[in-house]
């Protein structure tokens, strides 16, 4: 039995809106980080359905691309974070108010 | 795949390869000179090398649009952004040679992580495919991330580099997810595919609305539309400046670019809808941006809000949505690099007068023009010019974007535009009044102003901008003819 591709989708759409929530809500910079890569991997999911639902192998490579650039996003976003910390000895946002919002 | 497939019209990369090629011999002559400071070296390499990318662009010029692999392609349009880019890469390693202690440092890092940048915005431009626009959009954003915090010592900038980060992220995921949806609404990562496919009644048509919206939060966010802005002001200001200059110019050229091609190859059919919308949004980002940019005491601050509302400008081409909208978006691009970039070019080279580092504040602006008579003329040129006073190159960049959008009935739109450049005229004009008719303040602990000669880079962009906004508003026509829209 094939799934249908709506449940995938809907799946994704609600794995994307609680990544969403997650950053809005949460403080801590890590976290934000680790629910930005939740609403990544719910886009792979979306893709890999609509792939599977179309028979086309664009979807997948495209897949992939979005895994090597969250990669790259890892690379640089903890980077980034870590001279932060240096500077402030946290990774709490509401601390990050220098410059006006 | 054939091989000879590979090799087959490879030319409208050529630019790209070219700067490329360029990346990585800059890395290998920054590792053979480890442990040297100084990084002039590699500032005048990567001028060359963006110079052989101008050249590159140019002799692909007049060639008649090719496609590559189904993923890039090098129309009029691709290849005006391009232009506009390096222009603002080349005046952007001019600035950033300017002795600043961090990038003297660490140069390697700073000019190949400045000319990646250029790539992934010349990319943009080209691009005719989904995974193709992903990929250059993260090319340039990473970098910009990294770049936007090079001052690791300055909280503030590593401060600015943090939220651009987050929230260009967050932003990016919804970006992704929108080209998700469009893949799976026409079956194809391809523009003109999904157009196909979505034209002849084929697809998911439901998925194309969730898909344009979420795309739209993603390029709003980079092109800085209201109400995806908040980022711009902070990281503008905490940014380094020569930074800054590159890529409010940069980032904005090649997301409109992207944004361009996507809605008008990609879902022409669905025109009537997306774009009400899109003027709405128009109008706002034009409003908030010029009545916040009023309130603003940096420098850097003012113009971060003037770039937003100049982004509304640009949109209200996408809004007409024609080949020769596109046309004149590509003329406002060209004519605001010279104009935003030369305005940032005299913040550089007045920081280190007014007693700040990295900004400029506008009371600090008093008596310039006595201390720095051709300074102050300059910034007077792109003050006026950003604020569309003819006859200087941003009048007839908001001319054609204007003309082209009444063309198509959107007098109403054009309306608020023109209203909103009477509000922007105030606060340029006021950087122009301070400079000129206001005195200095007696500050004690002022150092002699006239220590410091302005550096010879700084000048020469300064000059470069001013001439050619000047040039460009009088002999519009000819750069009107060179720069041309989508499909040319």
């Amino acid at each position: 039995m094939m799934l249908e591709t709506s449940y995938y989708l809907v799946l994704a759409a609600l794995i994307f809106t609680v990544g969403a929530t997650g950053v809005l809500l949460r403080r801590n910079a890590l976290i934000i980080f680790m629910c930005i890569e939740m609403m990544l991997n719910s886009v792979n999911l979306t893709l890999i359905a609509l792939a599977r639902q179309w028979g086309d192998l664009e979807g997948q490579i495209f897949v992939f691309m979005i895994m090597a650039v969250a990669a790259a996003e890892v690379a640089v976003g903890l980077a980034i974070l870590i001279a932060n910390v240096r500077h402030r000895k946290s990774i709490n946002i509401d601390e990050i108010n220098l410059l006006k919002w | 795949m054939d091989t000879a497939l590979l090799f087959d019209n490879a030319v409208v990369l050529l630019p790209e390869l070219v700067l490329a090629v360029g990346v990585l011999v800059l890395m290998m002559v920054d590792i053979t000179r480890r442990g040297q400071n100084g990084s002039q070296l590699l500032a005048n390499m990567s001028v060359v090398i963006l110079l052989l990318g101008i050249g590159a662009s140019v002799m692909i010029w007049s060639r008649a649009p090719v496609e590559y692999l189904d993923g890039a392609v090098s129309d009029g349009f691709a290849v005006s952004v391009r232009l506009v880019v390096l222009i603002a890469g080349v005046l952007g390693v001019f600035l950033s040679r300017n002795r600043f202690p961090a990038i003297e440092r660490q140069g390697g890092a700073f000019y190949s992580l400045h000319l990646l940048a250029i790539i992934g915005m010349m990319l943009m431009g080209t691009a005719t495919n989904l995974i193709v626009l992903f990929i250059a959009l993260e090319i340039f954003s990473l970098a910009l991330y990294i770049l936007s915090g090079f001052y690791r010592e300055s909280p503030r900038s590593i401060e600015a580099a943090m939220k651009y980060f987050l929230l260009g992220a967050f932003a990016s995921t919804f970006f992704v997810y929108g080209s998700a949806l469009l893949y799976g609404a026409g079956g194809s990562a391809h523009y003109a595919r999904i157009h196909e496919t979505l034209a002849t009644g084929g697809g998911n048509p439901s998925l194309v609305w969730p898909g344009v919206a979420l795309l739209l939060v993603g390029f709003g966010f980079k092109v800085s539309l209201v109400p995806f802005h908040m980022w711009t002001p902070d990281v503008y200001q905490g940014a380094p400046t020569p930074v800054t200059a590159f890529m409010s110019v940069g980032t904005k050229a090649a997301a409109f670019a992207g944004f361009f091609r996507v809605m008008m190859t990609a879902l022409p059919s669905y025109h009537d809808q997306w774009a009400m919308p899109l003027a709405i949004l128009a109008v706002i980002t034009m409003t908030v941006g010029n009545l916040t940019a009023l309130r603003q005491s940096s420098v850097k601050r003012m113009l971060a809000y003037s770039g937003i509302a100049h982004a509304g400008n640009i949109l209200i081409a996408l809004v007409a949505g024609t080949v020769s909208a596109s046309a004149a978006a590509a003329f406002y691009l060209f004519a605001y690099a010279f104009m935003n970039i030369g305005a940032f070019a005299v913040i550089i080279a007045l920081e280190k007068h007014t007693g700040n580092d990295n900004d400029v504040e506008q009371g600090r602006l008093a008596g310039v023009a006595e201390r720095f008579p051709a300074l102050a003329a300059a910034m007077a040129i792109f003050m006026l010019s950003l604020s569309g006073i003819p006859p200087l190159a941003g009048f007839f960049g908001k001319f054609l974007v204007f003309r082209a959008a009444v063309e198509e009935g959107w007098a109403w739109l054009v309306v608020f535009g023109v209203l909103n450049s009477a509000i922007s005229a105030y606060y340029y004009l006021r950087v122009v009044v301070a400079m000129y008719f206001q005195q200095p303040e007696e500050v004690g602990d002022e150092k002699d102003p006239l220590d410091i000669p302005v550096s010879r880079s700084s000048l020469f962009v300064v000059t470069v901008s001013a001439v050619a906004v000047v040039v460009i508003g009088l002999q519009p026509g000819l750069w009107a003819d060179l720069l041309r829209g989508l499909g040319q």
